[in-house]
């Protein structure tokens, strides 16, 4: 008799766990779906890499582009600008990393890993300021000759670099290539 | 409701009776709005009704504006403005549902620190405490994303920091930031996405409300005396309260009507009064606001969020501890969750018996620092992150956390308290006077 019982109540406790089971993967199943869509759709992912003209910018200027929802600087860099930032020693540096997405996360900081070609005339960097996320402002702004952030009073150097106030790290540099002279791939 | 003894609901027609055992909706309705309620209630208990009020008030503008919003990106601004020009009495609805979230505000924090005062968290109270504490989380969470709506340059950038700070959590951030917007930037699925739960959340806090008036239906209200309504007979209890209808719906409304006045004025006359001129610049990611600041009702919070910086010797001491996985940006974070969680527990914080801080001689003079603190946390929030103001922000927010958790479970043990009235009606004699104005009926 008692026998019986107990197989009976191993029975219903197999049920019981195996329709929990079941129906805890069901649910997790159909409330994926409702948690995943709003992760970036297709469309958004598909904007990750765009090519910019950069033929009508001049030595001394730069254009702002928006790339991923955020302004990229690109900066054609005049004399002044790349002595500037090739006198500065690591040493005086804030953030000693070059902060490069297209080189080693352990690059130093110099200017020339700094910039995207050999003789340092093009930086292209994120216009995004590294403390709260405000746009610095450019050309030569600041008490470095680089950008200046009016938010907080951040200081970049002309290499793009953290040099004073509450910004901890240098101006990320995005993956960025030459396709042709004329033209620079970014993402 | 109540376990308080009083009158119940008594169908007096055939159909009432015909209704009542079908579907006993008219008992509710008057079970709840005759609950005994203590008859002592100063003007501090007035509160709830001018937030019930604020909420009825949200949904009904908002679901107005909303037939008139357009949540795109390149259409929302100018969907705005067309409710301020062209749409009937737009204007007003807009400005009426702005400064709407501004009252509920106010009011929420008059309504907070009251219960602060008199402990109307303390047992059997907890659970009225906790819910109110998620509404005003609810509250938070639906203000935030109604303000980057209009998608002006402080929606815009308001969004931005804020939907940042979850980007400070350390492994998960990134991928969850990503995921709250929608993208690597505030852009159109962050804005259409924040629009549809903007619409959703108040129903959400609506619910909460019914529970909230629930819990505190079955415990009786707490009043500001702090001892209990007696229950020993129904005629005991009928010497410490008065039922809810009428006599406290007219001296709410009479509250409700003179707060209006003071609401409409500043509707009428100064509707842009508590906003920022940046907010009718149309959102542009390019160029930054010069000072980036939320709306007053968040100021004392940001101002705990940027008090702790790296030059701090807690945040060093953290970020040691954990080799550098608490830096001071989520520090500030966890520090600004914290403040509001340190008020979540404060029923269990309080090892006062005492619930009335009128009867609390030492507690008085800490709780009247908190509310400066809550004003000087405030200023010092609008202002910029450098000193003084960071300084005064640090001293601020260190204080807000020594009141929860250093002179609340102190004050307990050392503080002497005076002698309270043993029962409501004493309380209610003491204040207004005459033993026989209890009501005839």
């Amino acid at each position: 008799m008692s026998h019986a019982e107990d197989y009976d109540s191993d029975r219903r406790d197999f049920l019981y766990y195996a329709t929990a089971g079941v129906g805890t993967v069901l649910t997790g199943a159909a409330v994926w779906p409702l948690i995943d869509q709003m992760n970036p759709s297709a469309d958004v992912k598909a904007l990750s890499s765009i090519r910019v003209p950069i033929d009508g910018v001049e030595a001394g200027t730069q254009i702002t582009v928006k790339w991923r929802g955020k302004p990229v600087f690109i900066r054609r860099r005049d004399q002044e600008d790349i002595e500037r930032a090739r006198k500065t020693k690591i040493e005086d540096l804030v953030d000693p990393l070059a902060r490069n997405a297209n080189l080693p996360p352990d690059a130093p900081a110099t200017d020339e890993n700094r910039t995207l070609d050999e003789k340092g005339e093009w930086l292209v960097e994120m216009g995004v300021c590294t403390h709260l996320g405000c746009v610095p402002l450019g050309n030569k702004a600041g008490d470095f000759g680089g950008w200046f952030c009016p938010c907080h009073g951040s200081h970049y150097d002309s290499a793009g670099r953290i040099r004073k106030g509450p910004a901890p790290q240098n101006l990320p540099i995005p993956v960025a290539t030459f396709v042709d002279e004329n033209t620079i791939k970014l993402g | 409701m109540s376990g308080i003894p009083h009158d119940h609901y008594e169908p007096k027609t055939s159909f009432e009776r015909w209704l009542d055992q079908r579907l006993p909706i008219v008992r509710l309705i008057y079970d709840t709005i005759m609950i005994p309620t203590p008859k002592n209630l100063n003007w501090m208990w007035i509160w709830g009704i001018v937030l019930v009020f604020c909420l009825a008030l949200q949904i009904v503008t908002g679901i107005v504006l909303a037939m008139h919003y357009t949540p795109h990106i390149d259409l929302a601004f100018a969907s705005v403005e067309h409710i301020m020009r062209d749409v009937n009495a737009g204007h007003m609805l807009r400005y009426l549902h702005a400064n709407g979230a501004s009252l509920f505000f106010f009011a929420v924090y008059v309504h907070i620190f009251r219960g602060l005062y008199y402990g109307s968290y303390k047992s059997p109270r907890e659970v009225t405490w906790i819910i109110g504490m998620l509404i005003y989380l609810a509250m938070m969470a639906t203000a935030f994303m109604g303000y980057v709506l209009p998608w002006g340059q402080m929606s815009f950038w308001g969004a931005t920091v804020i939907t940042g700070l979850f980007g400070a959590i350390p492994w998960v951030g990134e991928a969850l930031q990503t995921w709250l917007l929608g993208g690597p930037a505030v852009d159109n699925p962050t804005l259409n996405r924040f629009f549809s739960l903007h619409y959703l959340l108040p129903f959400v806090i609506a619910a909460l409300v019914a529970l909230h008036i629930w819990a505190f239906h079955t415990t009786g209200n707490s009043n500001p005396a702090g001892v209990e309504v007696r229950r020993g007979s129904k005629e005991e209890a009928e010497r410490d309260t008065l039922p809810f209808w009428p006599y406290f719906v007219i001296k709410d409304l009479f509250a409700l009507a003179v707060v209006l006045v003071v609401f409409f004025a500043i509707v009428g006359f100064m509707p842009n009064y508590l906003g920022h001129p940046d907010n009718y610049t149309e959102a542009n990611p390019l160029v930054t606001p010069a000072h980036i600041v939320p709306e007053w009702y968040f100021l004392p919070f940001y101002a705990i969020l940027r008090a702790f910086t790296a030059d701090v010797w807690v945040v060093q001491l953290a970020s040691w501890i954990t080799g550098g996985i608490v830096n001071a940006k989520f520090f500030g974070v966890l520090a600004m969750f914290g403040s509001i969680i340190v008020m979540l527990l404060v029923p269990w914080l309080d090892t006062s018996r005492v619930r009335s801080g009128r009867y609390r001689p030492m507690f008085k003079w800490w709780f009247a620092l908190l509310v400066l603190d809550f004003i000087v946390l405030m200023w010092a929030g609008a202002m910029p992150a450098e000193p003084p103001y960071s300084t005064i922000a640090l001293i601020g927010a260190a204080y807000w956390f020594a009141y929860f958790l250093v002179v609340l479970p102190l004050l307990g043990v050392i503080e002497k308290p005076l002698p309270q009235p043993s029962t409501i009606e004493e309380d209610f004699i003491a204040h207004y006077g005459g033993a026989n104005d209890t009501p005839a009926e």
